[in-house]
């Protein structure tokens, strides 16, 4: 958009021995330190795409069929793994009124990271409903520790948030790549453990 | 009306695909990667300014949100004009389908092991 927007950047290509690619979504509400976490993965400096939604209009009369047009900013990131494959990294607000922008992007996905803030558990209510709704995306829950959140025991925040047993719950600084790697890490092992699941139920 | 604006998109991606709204073919996804065909073959004179932008800015392997970044185009534009590009032979896509099973969203376990095993290797 605008100015800003017309200056055209060199593109990184990927290797040319990449031929898959794979991606997660990073779910969460704004502010929650979506971007800071792609960033901290990314190997080429963070990309953004808009798009334009249309949203449903919740509490206005449907007979008379009006809908919102909204614009939202997709930030993504790339990381390749191994030799081959390319994960790509979209962060999108989860709030039930986005649904539209990012079902597409659901098809398909390795699972979601899903960024919560220990000062708002409350905001991430929304965000996880409609992943559940709407998605069977295997989760992984990231604490994202800012200097002044509290310090919440990992079983404190499963039970704040109602979440299973089984979705792996981490906590960290997302700045530092470590701790961002850790979390796609544990996500794709709970994706693969729930898929060996499925192979051996049916 | 700003010559790189897409404020005013709703009539300019009409007319940049020709009246379109959706790509000739439905696999297309943000993730999927993309590169020129490099066969010396040129694009016909009536291309668009898109077009020639898009397979220069494709001459490596490329996903399909990045071009739209690159583009500063929305991807369900961008869509439309790499599946032309694809049909006419000027754009390939790169990705082989990594669901097992066809109609399906899941990912094979193999494809999630070599996955893990490249995040570990960061």
């Amino acid at each position: 958009m605008g100015s800003a927007a017309s200056e055209t950047r060199a593109a990184q290509h990927l290797a040319p021995t990449v031929d898959r690619s794979v991606k997660v979504l990073v779910v969460g509400a704004f502010g929650v330190g979506k971007t800071t976490l792609i960033r901290a993965v990314s190997e080429i400096p963070m990309l953004s795409t808009e798009e334009s939604i249309t949203t449903a209009s919740v509490g206005v009369d449907p007979h008379r069929g009006q809908k919102a047009t909204t614009t939202v900013a997709m930030d993504f990131g790339r990381v390749t793994v191994g030799s081959a494959t390319a994960l790509y990294l979209f962060g999108t607000p989860g709030q039930r009124r986005f649904w539209d922008l990012w079902s597409g992007l659901a098809d398909g996905a390795v699972g979601a990271l899903v960024m919560v803030d220990t000062r708002d558990l409350a905001q991430s209510f929304e965000v996880l409903d409609q992943i559940e709704e709407h998605t069977r995306l295997p989760i992984t829950v990231v604490v994202n520790e800012f200097p002044d959140s509290p310090r919440h025991g990992i079983e404190e925040v499963r039970a704040a948030l109602d979440l299973p047993d089984d979705t792996p719950i981490v906590a960290g600084d997302v700045r530092r790549r470590s701790q961002a790697v850790e979390a796609l890490t544990t996500l794709v092992a709970h994706a693969l453990r729930r898929r060996r699941g499925e192979s051996v139920a049916t | 009306m700003h010559s790189d604006g897409y404020r005013d998109h709703p009539v300019r991606s009409y007319v940049l695909t020709g009246g379109r709204a959706h790509p000739t073919r439905n696999t297309l996804r943000p993730e999927t990667l993309l590169r020129a065909v490099d066969d010396g073959r040129e694009l016909p004179g009536t291309a668009g300014r898109h077009e020639r932008t898009l397979l220069q800015t494709c001459r490596g392997t490329l996903a399909l949100a990045e071009l739209a970044a690159y583009l500063h185009l929305p991807v369900s534009l961008v869509a439309v004009i790499v599946s032309d590009l694809v049909d006419g032979g000027y754009l390939a896509v790169r990705s082989t389908p990594v669901h097992d099973l066809p109609g399906t969203d899941l990912l094979g376990t193999d494809l999630l092991e070599e996955v893990l095993d490249g995040l570990r290797g960061l």
